[in-house]
């Protein structure tokens, strides 16, 4: 949602970090956008030329004395390259890795000198808090967090996009009133709020406020903004393995607990979800979070766990399953999956036999046919081709 | 200036530490030992482990608490995170111990754990801390991302299978040696140390001065073993096998037996040499006491005689190698005299045997170095087969002489001591301080000092300028109304600012501020060598160098041109004339020349 704000208003950017340098008395701004976003780029380009061309950017602006000038630095995408310590190593040209904090950037940043970092989203509530002023913007939210929240609505919601809400908005009514509630009929199961770290929230809190406090009460984070909707569909424990195959593929490699940590918690999903997972596996998944959370240098690593830990919490009947029953109730985890003829009903058509890509499928015409699970790659010809409703899965 | 002091407290107790202390050393001042695995003294800390997380307290948010202080559930990192006023800190708790040891059982189980034939075995951080924890089986499945082993080079070995990612080599190469061969490439779990753009360590700006090697942790960069060819020479009844002590590895070499860092070892370690097998056992001072000769008479021609200057050490591979590759513009100014060892396997395979009537086709040299670096001078150019045969055939270091000694069960501690041979066994004080940053400049001063005025010393025997730890030490010597500016400096990163002087004063047209500069490669000098025993602070290399002033102290002769193995090596072999001096031997034997070296060797 950060992109479409600099495509659609980056004066709004350029303005708040103009009124940004003018408060702390710097003289210099730069923007760290990833070179994967053309239009961003060029719409910025196009307008600190026009912030130029008014006077609105560079010596002695507006007759005020104050001079301040802007910059744009292309990042490679690398996700952590958004941690702010990772971010200021990649401006000045070194590896993206993050550093220890203290001393904070705003102590010492760029190039050893004190640095303000905002997000883009932050900055464009400052010149409209300017022009509107204080008490408006404070009448907007909770009473801890104000203002308000973009999201980027999607999953399985009949309506998806980028929303704004006033901070305090519950889940409910943004799945259920701006999202139109669920897609196709199906069930509300669960929310992912944050990004890639964030935390899995389960139907009990679906009239949790939405604020920094109560999501962080939940295990889950605002983050990036981003809103994942799903129903009973999707399964748990793949969605918390999707999470984590991106942050490991994502995490810089610095420290420890995230670089092997993340890693083995992947294995560990990858283990349950192809039905070889034990209890014990759970215990070891626990301690590695925790580990993660705690001794982690930087947000990536501390929070790369949250989808793991969220699902333990609140889904562990699920993980369960998977173990003991080698069951995935959504039907994703395919490995758990059997495909199964009911001899009552099956005809002895062959046609399963033939749309079978592997021939799994055996049997006699006019007999009952079986599938020999030992091939079966679970693609779903067989069901999905019955003309007497004959096969199943589950 | 007044160091402005700040007070916390830790699991309780008080502390007092000045501003800008760790609260990993303020705990050490409150006797409290937080366990550490990337961090070292040397280095900045760069916080990659993971190990020293610890607690703060602070004033609970619950307003029904009031202001109590509740333990945060977030974790600092010890090494990195600065103490201040008023803090609390708990070191240890039932939780902090847990992450700990997950963070450790994480490492494990991404680690070969082959200890049993790791050169580090015994020496290991990771294997330490293990054990300190306690861990008699790993819970997760291990998983070793192999990778081939770099042995591109003759000096050290970079196995990146037991690499634990502390970063520390990368900020030695970089940081402390301004050399800049290792790095961090590629990222996440694919992460590994390794030379930039895929090179291996021979193609790439690597010195070999070992550094990274003696801070390393683990068993990831470690010296190359050569001892198998010692054992094999000792064993072959042909050859006649010499051997020679370089003046370092006499304060170090205890270390490995449970010594004292500084205990000077000397007698002990003769006779082990003997024991080992060795025909003969010479000291490298002898040849330090040579080089004194040799690199003394080279800088009195220059310096009187309008030659270039200023005059640059060359007793260091490692520094040669850099300044082949990083300064080629200061090669004129390099002295042309080999480093100690090399003059003296020179004349194990010239000399000795002119003097013992054998063949010297036969004689085997070994050379026991505190450097790595070492290993490579000894093939880097036709200069180091002045005697026809490569002048010295193996260089071992402390770290590798350490086990042939234990391998041979031989009872170091009790040994009594013996004497070197002679011919090129007898040192004066001045060749023994060639083991520490400024030795050398010392040892030519005193020598030049009697050439210059004809006296039988000079006022003061000790030059105390040219001590200590700071990285570049400047003086000015007056001998006698002529001023001599001199410059020392150690440890790699801090010779370019020298360099850049001299740069300075070439564009100014002036008379280069400096007429003769020592440098040494590694932090210290010699005692601080990247062949000496493992992680070396600078407590230790503090007490490294009172060993070898020690040694000085003793010597009834405390300068080299006094030594009369060295007057006798002139009379009766070399004309009496040193190199500088037209000597033609000396010329041959002692000197060398440099080239200029890419700094990378890419397809080459
Ligand atoms: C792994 C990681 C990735 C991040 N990525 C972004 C990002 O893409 N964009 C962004 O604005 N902030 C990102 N952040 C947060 C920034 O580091 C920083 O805290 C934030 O932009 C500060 O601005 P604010 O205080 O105005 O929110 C990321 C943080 C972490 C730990
Ligand atoms: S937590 Fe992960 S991403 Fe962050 S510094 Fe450590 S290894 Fe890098
Ligand atoms: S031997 Fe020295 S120069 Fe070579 S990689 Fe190690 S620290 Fe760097
Ligand atoms: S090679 Fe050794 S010093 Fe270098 S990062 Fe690996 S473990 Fe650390
Ligand atoms: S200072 Fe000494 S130990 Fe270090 S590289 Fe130079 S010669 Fe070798
Ligand atoms: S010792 Fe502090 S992070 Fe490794």
């Amino acid at each position: 949602m950060d992109r479409s704000t600099l495509e659609g208003d980056p004066h709004s950017i350029l303005e708040a970090m103009t009124i940004a340098g003018y408060a702390i008395g710097a003289s210099k701004g730069f923007i760290y956008i990833r070179a994967e976003y053309p239009l961003a780029i060029h719409r910025l380009q196009v307008a600190i030329g026009q912030a130029h061309d008014l006077g609105l950017l560079g010596d002695d602006i507006l007759g005020s004395g104050f001079s301040f000038d802007i910059e744009l630095r292309f990042g490679a995408g690398a996700f952590v390259c958004g941690e702010e310590t990772a971010l200021l190593q990649s401006i000045e040209g070194n590896r993206g890795m993050p550093k220890p904090r203290p001393p904070f950037p705003a102590v010492k940043g760029l190039w050893g000198r004190p640095t303000v970092i905002n997000n883009v989203e932050t900055l464009a509530n400052v010149p409209v808090i300017i022009n509107k002023g204080a008490d408006w913007f404070n009448k907007i939210g909770t009473a801890t967090t104000k203002g308000t929240k973009v999201f980027a609505l999607t999953g399985k919601v009949n309506n998806s996009g980028l929303i704004e809400v006033p901070m305090g908005t519950t889940l409910r009514e943004i799945i259920f009133d701006i999202g139109g509630g669920i897609r196709g009929g199906h069930q509300f199961k669960a929310a992912q709020t944050g990004g890639p770290s964030g935390g899995i929230i389960p139907p009990q809190f679906l009239d949790t406020p939405i604020d920094y406090e109560s999501l962080a009460k939940i295990g889950s984070i605002m983050g990036s903004g981003g809103l994942i909707v799903m129903d009973e569909t999707d399964c748990v424990v793949d969605v918390a393995k999707f999470y984590l195959d991106f942050t490991v593929d994502e995490s810089c490699g610095k420290c420890a607990p995230c670089r092997i940590g993340g890693r083995k918690l992947l294995n560990y999903l990858t283990k349950i979800t192809d039905g070889r997972g034990t209890l014990d596996d759970i215990k070891q998944m626990e301690a590695i979070s925790d580990a993660m959370c705690k001794a982690s240098l930087c947000g990536l690593g501390q929070t790369a766990s949250n989808p793991v830990k969220s699902t333990l919490k609140y889904f562990m009947d699920e993980y369960l399953e998977h173990i003991n029953d080698k069951k995935c109730r959504a039907g994703k985890c395919s490995k758990l999956i059997q495909y199964k003829i009911d001899p009552a009903k099956c005809k002895g058509c062959t046609l399963c036999a033939r749309k079978c890509p592997v021939n799994a499928i055996a049997g006699a015409v006019k007999q009952p046919h079986t599938i020999d699970q030992t091939k079966c790659i679970k693609c779903g010809q067989c069901e999905a081709n019955c003309k007497f409703g004959a096969i199943s899965h589950g | 200036m007044e160091q402005e002091m700040i007070t916390l407290e830790i699991n309780g107790k008080t502390v007092e530490v000045p501003k800008g202390t760790s609260i990993l050393d303020a705990a050490k001042a409150a006797h409290i030992k937080i366990p550490t695995l990337c961090y070292h003294p040397d280095l900045k800390a760069g916080a990659s482990c993971g190990i020293c997380v610890v607690r703060q307290l602070v004033p609970s948010r619950n307003p029904a608490d009031n202001g109590k202080l509740v333990p945060s559930p977030k974790l600092l990192r010890a090494c990195c995170t600065e103490a201040t006023q008023g803090m609390h800190i708990l070191t240890h708790d039932p939780d902090i111990v847990q992450v700990r040891k997950t963070v450790l059982e994480l490492i494990l189980a991404n680690h070969p754990s082959d200890c049993l034939q790791c050169p580090r075995s015994g020496s290991c951080e990771l294997q330490a801390i293990a054990a300190d924890f306690g861990i008699r089986e790993v819970p997760f499945p291990r998983e070793v991302i192999h990778r081939d082993v770099d042995n591109s080079t003759p000096s050290i070995v970079l196995n990146s299978d037991k690499c634990i990612k502390c970063g520390r080599c990368a900020e030695v190469c970089q940081q402390m040696q301004n050399v800049w061969a290792l790095e961090f490439i590629g990222r996440g779990e694919k992460t590994v140390m390794a030379p930039a753009a895929g090179v291996k360590l021979a193609e790439s700006p690597c010195i070999k001065c070992g550094q990274c090697s003696a801070h390393c942790p683990v068993g990831a960069i470690y010296e190359n073993d050569e001892t198998s060819k010692v054992w094999d020479a000792l064993r072959d009844p042909e050859k006649i096998c010499l051997v020679q002590i370089a003046p370092a590895v006499r304060v170090a070499l205890g270390e490995a037996f449970g010594m004292k860092p500084g205990s000077l070892t000397t007698g002990k370690i003769y006779a082990a040499l003997r024991m080992l097998g060795f025909d003969k056992v010479f000291d490298t001072n002898f040849s330090a006491d040579v080089t004194i000769m040799e690199e003394g008479t080279e800088f009195i021609k220059r310096f009187t005689e309008g030659g270039k200057l200023p005059l640059l050490t060359s007793c260091c591979p490692a520094w040669t190698d850099w300044m082949e590759k990083y300064a080629p513009d200061f090669t004129e100014n390099f002295s042309t005299a080999k480093s100690p060892q090399q003059m003296l396997s020179a004349l194990a395979k010239s000399y000795w045997p002119a003097m013992n009537n054998v063949d010297p086709a036969k004689i085997h040299v070994t050379s026991i170095m505190p450097c790595t670096a070492k290993k490579h001078e000894i093939i880097r150019d036709e200069n180091m087969k002045s005697t026809g045969y490569q002048d010295t055939d193996v260089v071992l270091t402390t770290r590798e002489l350490a086990r042939m000694i234990k391998a041979a069960g031989i009872d170091f501690n009790d040994l009594p001591e013996e004497e070197a041979d002679k011919l090129l066994g007898t040192y004066t004080g001045a060749g023994t301080i060639f083991g520490v940053t400024g030795g050398v400049m010392e040892a030519a001063l005193r020598t030049a000092y009697c050439l210059i005025t004809g006296e039988a010393k000079p006022p003061s025997i000790d030059f105390n300028e040219v001590r200590g730890m700071d990285g570049v030490k400047t003086a000015t010597i007056d001998i006698k109304g002529t001023k001599v500016n001199i410059a020392v400096a150690h440890q790699m990163g801090n010779v370019e600012k020298v360099l850049n002087q001299i740069r300075e004063d070439r564009k100014n047209g002036v008379k280069p501020r400096y007429d003769f500069i020592e440098v040494m490669a590694c932090r210290g000098g010699c005692i601080g060598g990247g062949g000496q025993p493992c992680l070396a602070t600078d407590e230790v290399r503090a007490l490294r160098t009172k060993g070898i002033y020690t040694d000085d102290e003793k010597s009834v002769l405390r300068m080299s041109h006094e030594n009369p193995e060295v007057q006798a090596l002139y009379r009766d072999y070399l004309d009496g004339k040193t190199g500088a001096q037209g000597g033609e031997k000396a010329h041959h034997l002692l000197h060398t020349n440099y080239k200029q070296l890419d700094v990378y060797k890419f397809g080459k």
